[in-house]
């Protein structure tokens, strides 16, 4: 055996990592315990009743954003190629300015529980309605299944679980905080998690620097030293600047399309806890980022490139054995539970989004029109996250051994395409009509879809094809500018008045907020009804 | 004050939040992109290393970060104090 392998004991069932977990396990069970007994109508089932602080969504969000794969992966790319790894942290940061700026605010004054209240604000229900769930569960669906099967082969990695065993366990448990817990043990569990992980990652960074003198530029420059300094410029992985802007629209805007972060900002009281607790997100997962991009050149010079490709090729690994490596055995069962525990949060709260979509928007508004009581959408709230849960542990198990890295692309890329461009022009534009909604949406999903699977990562990578039929990686470059071009072309060829003299009054709800309709009719009823009622006269 | 100066008032309202959105949406563009098109177009330029261990490159990594909270803080501190305000003075 090789001696770089016999120094880490990645791969052995790991008693402390299982004793830290099961600890997580325990303690997140009591939170869903406590949070059960509160759960009882569908707006403390969707959005803990409204009731969760800025900080708290802030710790929140950013566990919703920091998956294990933004961990391990950023880790494992900055261990193997330096730099580069910035480039990655950097795309994936830039989308929470775009959010709170365009989209925060507007959405938590105007929806309920899903982008599609804004959306089918002013338009007609039924077919923005479908098409809105169409765009969040093929969204939901591609990052459950990139989540799932990463869960399955890390934990096998790190516990020595069986592959199926972890997926089963991450199911199981996920389907326990949605289904008892609702939107307020997520949240938690989101919580403690986030919590976790940043002190985690920053443990790790310091006992890393102390050998450094806590300057990082000094561990840099050893990385320098050792792998020549071309580790500190730009490598391989933005080759065509093309490639780049498209993969950097599709992390920007879809960022501003995930079901899953949306559906947060319905969780705190008002518009200014909304775009408070983005704020916060953005300094954590910022903060995070950079610790990450510390780890990964600490892994590169304490451990070795060599070792780190031993143990798994992808570079996955460099942040556990780095951990195990400063810190001995029980940090490493520390770090491994915590990224368990990482994927356990982020696959319940896109489970919840899913379910949100398939209650809200597909029962409650598709097929009740809107009247189906509170117990019966409590019901069905619950029926659709089991139902996903059991889906996510099929298709986890299905996609066993697939390379399923730009499924995550893909869902970004649905959500830039078919959610961010209906959600701004449902917001911005006073013309977009029920037809350019549902064209736009439509047209943003098919495209995605279709140009990934004739993408070089598909055809190429998966398929073995020497060439594919769209030369990009990433499609976000021209399905995003599609999905406008078509939601604006169809608008202006069917205007529709009725959503046109509604606009009004979304607007005003959008910047008052709907807090302030309440009162509004005993003092002054003047704001609504005038703005919609001249358009209609004249 | 009339009905009419209430609905200009809200359309001053929405458009002065529209304006600084998209401004501030133009500047995080503008820096990504920025970033992006240089280490596309000028890798040596990236590279070049200011101090021992600190490239370009990683500066200007870091300081995109850096600027993406810096102007979620400047939206926040702006709606905070002037929207929130402008919002209040409209509901009275």
């Amino acid at each position: 055996m090789n001696p770089q392998q016999a120094a880490t004991s990645i791969g052995e069932p790991n008693t402390i990592a299982i004793v830290f977990f099961l600890v997580f396990v325990g303690f997140t069970l009591a939170i869903t315990y406590w949070a059960a007994r509160k759960t009882k109508t569908t707006s403390e089932f969707f959005t803990a009743g409204g009731g969760v602080s800025a900080v708290q969504n802030g710790f929140a969000l950013a566990g919703d954003f920091m998956s294990a794969a933004s961990f391990l992966g950023i880790a494992g790319l900055v261990a193997l190629s330096g730099f580069d790894g910035l480039i990655y942290s950097v795309g994936w940061l830039v989308g929470w300015p775009v959010v709170t700026f365009l989209i925060a605010e507007p959405l938590r004054n105007l929806g309920k529980y899903t982008f599609a209240d804004v959306v089918a604000y002013r338009l007609k229900q039924t077919p923005v309605r479908i098409s809105a769930a169409v765009g969040t569960l093929a969204v939901v669906s591609f990052y459950l299944i990139a989540q799932m099967v990463g869960a399955g082969n890390l934990i096998h990695m790190m516990f020595g679980l069986s592959y199926e065993a972890a997926v089963v366990i991450v199911g199981v448990v996920m389907i326990l905080y949605v289904l008892f817990g609702g939107m307020i043990a997520t949240t938690w569990v989101q919580i403690v998690k986030a919590v976790l992980l940043l002190a985690g990652a920053t443990v790790l960074a310091l006992m890393v620097l102390v050998k450094f003198s806590f300057n990082p530029l000094a561990l840099f420059q050893a990385a320098a030293d050792q792998y020549g300094p071309e580790v500190l410029a730009p490598g391989k992985l933005v080759s065509s600047p093309l490639e780049a802007v498209s993969l950097g629209l599709a992390l920007m805007f879809g960022t501003a399309g995930l079901p899953h972060i949306l559906m947060r900002f319905y969780t705190v009281p008002n518009a200014k806890a909304a775009r408070g607790s983005v704020f916060y997100a953005t300094g954590l997962i910022g903060y995070f980022y950079l610790v990450t991009f510390i780890l990964g050149f600490g892994a590169s010079v304490l451990l070795g490139r060599d070792a780190i490709k031993l143990v798994d090729k992808g570079g996955n690994m460099a942040a556990p054995m780095l951990a195990e490596a400063v810190g001995g055995k029980p940090f490493l069962g520390f770090i491994s539970a915590v990224a368990f525990a990482t994927i356990l949060a982020v696959v319940a709260g896109l489970t919840l989004s899913g379910a949100a979509a398939l209650s809200h928007d597909l029962w409650t508004s598709v097929v009740r029109k809107g009247k189906a009581p509170e117990h019966e959408q409590l019901r069905v709230a619950r029926l659709a996250s089991l139902g996903l849960g059991i889906l996510a542990i099929f298709l986890g198990i299905v996609f066993k051994g697939q390379n399923v890295a730009f499924m995550v692309g893909l869902a970004f890329a649905i959500a830039a395409s078919a959610n961010f461009p209906a959600l701004l022009l449902s917001m911005a534009w006073k013309g977009f009509t029920t037809r350019g909604a549902v064209a736009s949406m439509i047209t943003g999903s098919v495209s995605a879809v279709l140009f990934i699977f004739l993408s070089p990562t598909v055809q190429v990578d998966l398929l073995g094809h020497t060439e594919a039929l769209f030369p990009l990686k990433n499609p976000g470059l021209v399905t995003m500018p599609l999905a406008f071009l078509v939601g604006w072309v169809v608008s202006l060829l069917s205007p529709e008045p009725t959503a046109a003299g509604r606009f009004d009054e979304v607007r005003h709800r959008m910047h008052v907020g709907a807090e302030a309709d309440a009162p509004a009719p005993a003092v002054t009823p003047v704001p609504v009804s005038v703005p919609t009622s001249s358009p209609q006269t004249t | 004050m009339s009905q009419k100066t209430k609905a200009e008032e809200l359309e001053a309202l929405a458009a002065a939040r529209w304006r600084v959105a998209a401004v501030l949406t133009a500047g995080t563009l503008v820096s990504y992109f920025g970033f992006i098109l240089l280490v596309a177009f000028d890798k040596p330029l990236m590279g070049k290393q200011l101090a021992p261990g600190l490239s370009l490159g990683i500066l200007l990594g870091a300081l995109v970060i850096a600027a993406a909270w810096v102007l979620t803080g400047i939206y926040v501190l702006w709606a905070n104090n002037t929207y929130d305000k402008a919002l209040h003075q409209f509901r009275r």
